[in-house]
């Protein structure tokens, strides 16, 4: 879909007039595509304190081909390239005191950042600080981090990876699809690793190879790009979707050279056909069994609480929520069909965090969502698998194109990129959460909303 | 000695919802719906790219220029381009023979998979321009001279611009096929009353399988069409004994649009294979095709009715398998009109009948009727020809496969033109 206003904006008389009537300038995004280097340029690493994690950054940029400038006074080279990311170790941090040498060391280095730049913070988690002066310094670069993305520009982005004590190992993944343009639209977030349950290699060009992937609501919007994410790296796409939209649906499983398969996930035996259907076919060329579970079908009945009527809040919470506990829930019963690295991902909202005038169902069901995300990512670290949930913000798709033009265009821009995402970049995070590396990120909310005023 | 031979499986099926004559797919042409329901029978079992051993399917109203209409739509589809094709045509018989032929076929050991289906448009159906234009034209073409060209345009009368416009009609006796169905109605003493409950069930028995998800891997909605557009849930006998007799003559007239289908567009296709290739596919086997039997009568000086066929091929089917016809837990006889089912099943239990036309010693008997066509048939869903067969034998090996290991199902078939075309599979 056409964002009209950001190709005005970054054409030669659009950007003459946006400056001169101080029009907000929303920036071409890197995007992630095959092939890609990590990273169009150097990355500079740099630590606060005597953080932990420098070597391993350092070790893991090198790895993925990416120079590093390591900077050992915090003016840094003036000279030279401008580096693509700016990464601060920040953990070790005993005291406020310390966040003196992250100013002196972020300052000077992201102001010589490209555009379509990352800066990521890893710091130790607040709530496993021994003293208060301790958590007040880490807590404090939750505040830094958030401030650093809304103050960039050139479709850069800020966030903030907390890495307990144990969980390094966990670090690549996360690392890996903040610095790639997998996050072009995730700006301003936070994720907690935890120590992997079980560390794995994958091919980053196909990290999905041989995976078998169930994505419901995938005939069209966001379902159909996370199936042709998932697709383009590697897995076979089980697309999921109502029976009545199963032209689109069988258009979108040829495309991607998968498999289509018509249910309604709201039927009373719909959790049983989709077991049975796994069962029954041998995807992929393996036994019986799913990789990877997207729910993604969703539906939206907005009215104001006072005259909503029980069928729109019961249809809501039906599709939105309670499918996603019946469908997982059959999964989880289903005798090993469930593979034991398995990766759940639940595509919640930005509503469900930060509510939304006439969606009290809507923004129920999505907060729900997160709900049964954090409580069941014990159980799945139990059986070696993840559950997480992505919550997009204000997404480009075929349904926000009916919106009048006004409300489109705010809504687009009420965020620190001043520009709408791409539904390929909510099905890149889900892809990132899907991989074999990312067993270390789980009961996570994944916010894809470059990040929105609403709710941060 | 002969090569052991096997039997085919059937895997799964595919069909767009059929639709009433020149509404929702005025504008598709048989290739246009026979590529979407390959791509759909492609999307549901992951066959992009894959070379099949050959799909055979046909149409009963082709345009010239479809010569190779099922090698066109397979090129057009997202199978591979190396997967050879033919035309089949044998009337409304023409889905169910293209899955005998596929299914013969891997029995012998010949195919590993195929796709057998039909197609037909009564919409887009061809025009031909009429015998007496067509002899000028000829004679236009064949002149050496420009005088002689302009003698024989000048024998153009304004009647000779008119199209020939296909009828629904049997070439030897100018009859229609309704009023065929209505002779063998009359004969066999086929009343209104049991002529609409039949129509009603099947209306009624297809909006239940929809309703409860049956179709749901069997149909994939098409320009915008998600079920048969024919189909009437709140069908009554109230409603169909209002409508007049349309075939028939007279007080005793009983055939109404309510029980003979309407004329429909619509396309099938149903995916066969051998156990093991299914199995190395990772895909189901719902059924097997087990045996199949054609009959044709002489309706034109013979006395027999035009669709009695099926009623004539279903004992030599049955004997050659050492059935009775009680052995079945599902049939499925087409539905071309309602007086057809019922003038079958008539016959099958008419001893006299089955003596002296059939020539066997007792008669087939009565049939539990609960257990026909408990889906629906065409009355409901309509019945564009060639995607007649297709949609039985998917539906049938569904239900079979639903009832559990062991289960046997008979398809029975009239066709135009005196034939008749039946099948036993079992689960
Ligand atoms: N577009 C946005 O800006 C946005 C923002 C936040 C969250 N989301 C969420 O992202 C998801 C996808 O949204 P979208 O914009 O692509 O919407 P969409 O309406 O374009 O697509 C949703 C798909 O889900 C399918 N679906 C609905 N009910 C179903 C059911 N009962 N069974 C099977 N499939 C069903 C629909 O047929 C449709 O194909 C939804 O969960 C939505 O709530 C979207």
């Amino acid at each position: 879909m056409n964002d009209w206003y950001r190709n005005f904006a970054n054409s030669g008389v659009g950007t003459t007039i946006t400056r001169q009537l101080g029009l907000p300038r929303p920036a071409v995004l890197r995007r992630y595509e095959p092939g890609q280097p990590l990273l169009p340029g150097p990355a500079v690493v740099g630590s606060a304190a005597a953080g932990r994690l420098a070597d391993r950054l350092t070790a893991l940029l090198q790895d993925a081909g990416v120079p590093v400038q390591s900077l050992g006074t915090a003016d840094g080279p003036e000279d030279g390239e401008r580096p693509a990311a700016v990464l601060l170790d920040a953990t070790g941090l005993t005291g406020p005191a310390d966040l003196a040498g992250v100013h002196a060391f972020l300052a000077p280095a992201v102001k010589r950042l490209r555009p379509s730049g990352r800066v990521l913070v890893l710091a130790d988690p607040p709530a496993e600080a021994a003293t208060p002066a301790q958590a007040a310094a880490r807590q404090a670069l939750d505040g830094l981090v958030r401030s650093v993305a809304k103050e960039l520009r050139g479709g850069s982005t800020a966030n903030l990876v907390l890495v307990p004590a144990g969980a390094e190992e966990a670090l690549a993944a996360p690392v890996r699809f903040f610095l790639s343009g997998r996050s072009a639209y995730v700006d301003g977030q936070q994720v907690t690793v935890s120590a992997p349950v079980a560390p794995a290699v994958q091919d980053e060009e196909r990290p999905l190879t041989g995976k078998v992937a169930v994505v419901t609501g995938a005939a069209r919007g966001i379902g159909a790009a996370i199936a042709r994410v998932l697709a383009r790296d590697g897995a076979h796409v089980v697309a999921v979707d109502v029976p009545a939209a199963g032209q689109a649906l069988a258009g979108i499983a040829n495309e991607v050279g998968g498999a289509a398969l018509q249910l309604d996930i709201t039927a009373a035996d719909a959790a049983s056909r989709l077991v049975e259907h796994l069962r029954e076919r041998r995807y992929a060329g393996v036994g019986p069994g799913v990789d990877i579970v997207v729910h993604n079908a969703g539906i939206t009945r907005d009215k104001l609480l006072v005259n909503m009527d029980a069928d729109r809040w019961n249809t809501v919470m039906t599709v939105n929520l309670q499918a996603q506990l019946d469908l997982t829930q059959a999964l989880l019963d289903a005798d090993g069909l469930l593979r034991p690295a398995a990766r759940v991902v639940c595509v919640s909202s930005q509503s469900g965090i930060a509510g939304n005038r006439g969606q009290t169902n809507y923004a129920a069901s999505k907060a729900g969502v997160i709900g049964m995300v954090r409580a069941w990512a014990p159980e799945f670290a139990g059986r070696g698998a993840t559950i997480n949930a992505v919550a997009p913000g204000f997404i480009v798709t075929e349904m926000t194109a009916s919106m009048p033009v006004g409300t489109r265009e705010v809504g687009a821009r009420l965020n620190s990129l001043q520009q709408g995402g791409l539904p390929v970049d909510v099905a890149e995070t889900i892809a990132w959460l899907a991989q074999p590396a990312s067993g270390g990120v789980n009961g996570q909310v994944v916010r894809v909303c470059g990040q929105s005023l609403l709710g941060a | 000695m002969a090569a052991p031979t096997r039997k085919a499986a059937i895997v799964g099926g595919n069909r767009i919802p059929f639709a009433r004559s020149n509404s929702r797919y005025a504008r598709a042409s048989n290739q246009d719906m026979l590529t979407a329901t390959l791509d759909g029978l492609v999307a549901r079992f992951g066959l992009q790219d894959e070379r099949l051993g050959e799909v055979a399917a046909g149409a009963v109203l082709k345009h010239a220029r479809d010569f190779n209409l099922t090698r066109e739509s397979v090129l057009g589809s997202r199978l591979a381009a190396s997967t050879p094709a033919y035309d089949v045509q044998q009337a409304c018989g023409t889905g169910l023979e293209a899955a005998i032929l596929v299914a013969n076929k891997i029995a012998l050991g010949q195919l590993e998979s195929g796709i057998a289906g039909g197609v037909d448009t009564t919409s887009d159906a061809p025009m031909a321009i009429n015998e007496d234009m067509r002899r000028v034209l000829l004679a236009v073409n064949s002149a050496k001279t420009v005088q002689q060209r302009l003698k024989a345009l000048a024998g153009i009368r304004p009647g000779q611009l008119l199209p020939e416009v296909p009828r629904n009609a049997e070439p030897r006796t100018g009859l229609s096929m309704g009023e065929h169905a209505a002779i063998t109605a009359a004969e066999w003493e086929i009343g209104r009353e049991e002529q609409d409950e039949l129509a009603v069930a099947s209306h009624r028995n297809l909006a239940a399988a929809y309703d409860r998800g049956f179709f749901d891997d069997l149909v994939t909605p098409y320009l915008g069409l998600a079920r048969d557009q024919n189909l009437r849930p709140d069908s009554s006998p109230e409603k169909l004994a209002t409508l007049q007799p349309v075939f028939g003559k007279g007080e005793g007239a009983t055939m109404t649009a309510g029980n003979s289908t309407p004329l429909t567009d619509g396309a099938s296709a149903v995916l066969l294979g051998s156990d093991e290739w299914a199995a190395a596919k990772g895909l189901p086997v719902l059924a097997h095709l087990v045996d199949a039997q054609t009959a044709a009568v002489d309706y034109v000086h013979g006395g027999e009715g035009l669709l009695m066929a099926p009623v004539h091929a279903v004992p030599v089917l049955l004997a050659r398998n050492g059935l009775t016809l009680q052995d079945f837990d599902f049939y499925e006889v087409h539905e071309a009109f309602a007086s057809t089912v019922l003038a079958t099943l008539k016959a099958w239990e008419d001893p006299a009948y089955c003596k002296d036309t059939l020539g066997l010693d007792t008669p087939l008997g009565a049939i539990d009727r609960s257990k026909l066509n408990v889906n629906g048939s065409s009355l409901a869903a309509g019945h564009p020809f060639a995607a007649t067969g297709g949609r039985i034998v998917a539906t049938l090996a569904k239900l079979l496969h639903e009832a559990g290991p062991g289960k046997r199902g008979l398809i029975s078939i009239c066709a135009a033109g005196g034939q008749g075309v039946v099948a036993i599979l079992e689960s």
